[in-house]
């Protein structure tokens, strides 16, 4: 297939391309150059044609159930809105935002939910490259050990999430009684523990799986070669493995990070965001349909999503080539 | 690895998996020891019951409760999974094998969708689907899992797509098929197994959320089974649910358990190379 060709996408040629076939494709682009730009032949119109009509579906569909919502909840944001009284809704501009972001309770989530976000992903990054090392290397029943770590990633939520609410109910459950007379649910740290904990059982394998993507790119022979020339373990971990899995490591760690700042089902189901425990979302949800304020719940939609456009922008920022968006033209 | 004997080493990565394997399984095989518990012992804190029992099960098939929530979780995820993937394969094709401007844009949309905190969209999709009659109903749920699973799709796809031997297709054309029925005859047999993953996989997405479920639903006439779990309360207001949620807990776990223990090795392929070589 010949790409390239296309006058109108001048940019399009150079990162959509892909080095899939960049070999192949210098070679008709350079022709094509020399040509001068010609008018698009039959064939390109209709290769154009083709992949916007195949494409225009799922772009509309995504953009009408995301992009559209987010602007009207800007909009919303900007009003006194509660349901229970309708009748009071008008315009107050920025004063949602005042009075979310002078609230405690707001504070208090942001801080559980960034807390929770940091300790499950740095935790998470251990274990799942611990696992991603074992699912990779393993010399005995590697078909079981993939198959066990995949129904963490598998199994409903909110069904794990009473797993363990009921494994740290006094009386019923088999944790609770390692520790006589204490209800860990019921206190703020212990219950933070808890969601961490059923946070990190869920989603460990996930971050393994996809760190041993990356485990898969380190060459073998690169291994051997280090192994021969006398690396320790240690050595060969730190030196030759993660360098080669960086990028991989990077995207594991951003698609966690923003995916961890989202906790809601298991919040829901072990505290119900008791004892300061709620996070965000949590907190978004509650005033939401639980206290039927459009205007308030609005204002944290904007605010959650701004905080997760911030991180995003971070990552990518300071992790540039490596960030999965910037990457699709390089890696591929 | 450095282990002089392979035996030792053996020793050790088995001591290693079985580590895993017991951290992975032990919620599970907990919720399912609680499901099978008597009234009785249900809270004597034992890991493995003293006395079994199927009432709990007998209990939750008999109320219209979960058997409703469980149509609506299998209809929804099922038709959620269906246009996804047709959406995403098509979109994927279009991504892996032609040339058209707008492509990196919708690679970078997809992307942004897939970091995008669900949350933010409660608020105005619960606005929304109220003004226009979608609340609490099947398509209300159907469209934001379209949405979320599309991303998850395309990438998957497009991964898979890159592996077929293309050149089939240029044969075919050559015969004198058009493009869309090089698509339609040639590649699409050849992409079925990467179909399949990919629906696996939304098909767990669908299954698995709880947000967008409780938020949007208000009735039993689209809530699905997690939202149905977290307001069960037992058949009467006496009676601990316990028992009843842990089956039913059970019940929505053990497709995904099969899918896992079948396509174990289709998952594990489809997650690494969508989701990293995008």
């Amino acid at each position: 297939m010949s790409v390239n060709s296309t006058p109108a996408g001048a940019d399009v040629a150079a990162d959509g391309t892909d080095t899939r076939n960049g070999g192949h494709a210098a070679v008709p682009a350079q022709r094509n150059n020399r040509r001068g730009k010609p008018p698009l032949s039959e064939n390109k119109r209709a290769e154009r044609r083709l992949g916007w009509l195949l494409c225009a579906p799922a772009a509309f569909v995504m953009l009408a159930v995301t992009a559209y919502p987010i602007l009207y909840s800007v909009w919303l944001s900007l009003q006194r809105y509660d349901l229970r009284f309708p009748a009071e809704r008008e315009f107050i501009g920025l004063q949602n935002y005042a009075t979310v972001l002078s609230n405690e309770f707001w504070w208090t989530a942001f801080g559980v939910t960034m807390l929770i976000t940091v300790v499950t992903v740095a935790v998470e990054l251990v274990l799942g490259m611990g696992l991603a090392l074992i699912m990779h290397r393993t010399l005995v029943g590697r078909g079981i050990v993939r198959t066990s770590a995949l129904i963490p990633y598998g199994i409903v939520t909110v069904v794990a999430a009473f797993s363990w609410r009921y494994a740290w109910t006094p009386g019923t459950g088999y944790l609770a009684n390692l520790f006589a007379d204490s209800a860990p649910l019921t206190e703020r740290a212990s219950s933070l523990a808890i969601i961490m904990l059923a946070e990190i059982w869920k989603t460990t394998p996930f971050m393994a799986l996809l760190l041993m993507a990356g485990l898969a790119l380190v060459p073998e022979d690169l291994l051997k070669a280090a192994s021969t020339d006398g690396a320790t373990a240690w050595q060969r971990f730190t030196k030759v493995m993660l360098p080669v899995m960086k990028p991989a490591i990077l995207v594991a760690l951003l698609f966690r990070t923003l995916d961890a700042f989202r906790v809601f089902d298991n919040i829901y189901v072990l505290t119900s965001g008791a004892n300061e425990t709620s996070s965000v979302s949590m907190i978004a949800y509650n005033n939401l349909i639980r206290g039927l304020n459009l205007g308030i719940g609005s204002t944290m939609s904007v605010l959650i999503f701004i905080t997760v456009a911030i991180i995003a922008f971070v990552f990518v920022k300071l992790f540039g080539t490596a960030a999965p968006g910037s990457d699709d033209g390089e890696r591929r | 690895m450095a282990d002089t004997t392979a035996t030792r080493a053996k020793v050790r990565w088995g001591l290693l998996d079985v580590a895993v394997v017991v951290f992975a399984l032990t919620p599970v095989l907990w919720i399912m020891s609680l499901s099978f518990k008597t009234p009785a012992t249900l809270t004597d804190g034992k890991f493995i019951p003293r006395e079994w029992t199927l009432e709990n099960y007998r209990t939750i098939f008999a109320t219209d409760q979960f058997v409703r929530a469980l149509i609506n979780s299998i209809g929804i995820a099922l038709i959620a999974t269906t246009i996804a993937v047709v959406l995403g394969a098509m979109a994927a094709y279009a991504i892996s094998r032609l040339d058209f401007p707008g492509k990196r844009l919708l690679i970078g949309v997809s992307l942004l969708i897939a970091m995008f905190p669900q949350v933010s969209l409660v608020s105005p999709l619960f606005e929304i689907e109220r003004q226009l009659g979608l609340f609490d109903t099947w398509p209300g749920l159907i469209l934001p899992y379209i949405t979320f699973a599309l991303p998850l799709a395309i990438y998957t796809l497009s991964a898979f797509f890159k592996q077929i031997p293309w050149d089939l297709e240029k044969a075919a054309k050559m015969d004198g098929a058009t493009q869309g029925q090089a698509f339609r005859r040639v590649i699409a047999p050849l992409a079925a197994p990467g179909l399949f993953t990919t629906a696996i996989l939304v098909f767990i997405f669908c299954w698995n959320d709880f947000l967008f479920a409780i938020s949007l639903t208000s009735t039993e006439r689209s809530r699905t089974v997690p939202v149905a779990l977290s307001f069960f309360t037992g058949a009467s207001q006496f009676e601990d649910p316990t028992g009843a949620i842990c089956a039913a807990a059970v019940v929505i776990t053990v497709p995904i358990i099969l899918f896992v223990l079948f396509f174990q090795r289709r998952i594990v392929s489809g997650l690494t190379s969508g989701a990293v070589k995008g």
